[in-house]
């Protein structure tokens, strides 16, 4: 299945770019974030993160479909 | 009630306006500026980033929130993204009530929560030549020297 991946902050930078679309075996957004944290060494543990698919707040345990969305959320420094 | 992601400066007299109402005896305005210092080190500019759909939609529903649990009339925010400079207007809440406690109430629960919840990121640049992304106390994010 491939997923659109968007990257902020911290995460944009270390990536590089603002998006990706990746195949990935993942079924869930907690193993899509366990493969992208070894492909881009990420240093956020998981428990730092929220998780959005398709634009709203999802748990880690959200199954995928193909095509999602997938945004790993930094916690967050508005205001 | 309306929340707004914008990369244009906010015109506060015009926002104020959308306040008025004829069961309002009360206005309530906070201003979030940039400031030239975090954390004892000099801040020359910010960048703010946010992943605008959800920032929208959680804004959003956070003004609902403040018009659940407030006896207010109406509140708006809006926050900047993009580059900014000391003394810019980031970001800007305005409520308005029948009586004052609401409305500074209300205020108030809005800025906190959007400080908390909405997926805006502030990056500082500082005076000696680094950056940093912010976590909502203040210590950075992501260590990229590690």
């Amino acid at each position: 299945m491939t997923y659109r991946v968007l990257y902020f902050a911290s995460l944009r930078d270390r990536v590089g770019r603002e998006e990706e679309v990746v195949a990935a075996t993942a079924g869930d957004v907690s193993a899509l974030y366990a493969q992208l944290r070894q492909r881009h060494g990420f240093t956020m543990a998981q428990d730092k993160l929220r998780v959005a698919v398709n634009g709203e707040f999802a748990g880690w345990d959200r199954a995928l479909s193909d095509g999602d969305e997938v945004v790993f959320i930094p916690p967050v420094s508005g205001g | 009630m309306r929340f707004e992601i914008r990369a244009e400066p906010i015109d506060v007299v015009a926002l104020s306006r959308g306040l008025a109402n004829a069961h309002a005896g009360a206005s309530i305005g906070f201003e979030g500026w940039v400031r030239d210092h975090n954390e004892g080190r000099a801040v020359i500019r910010l960048d703010y980033q946010a992943y605008a759909p959800l920032a929208q939609a959680e804004g959003q529903r956070i003004l609902g929130e403040a018009q659940q649990r407030f006896a207010i009339v109406e509140a708006q925010c809006v926050h900047r993204v993009g580059a900014l400079t000391i003394g810019d207007l980031a970001v800007w809440v305005g409520v308005s009530a029948a009586h004052r406690g609401a409305a500074f109430d209300a205020c108030r629960y809005i800025i906190d929560e959007v400080k908390k919840r909405v997926p805006i990121w502030k990056n500082e640049h500082y005076a000696d030549g680094e950056s940093g992304w912010l976590h909502p106390d203040n210590t950075p994010v992501d260590q990229s020297k590690d």
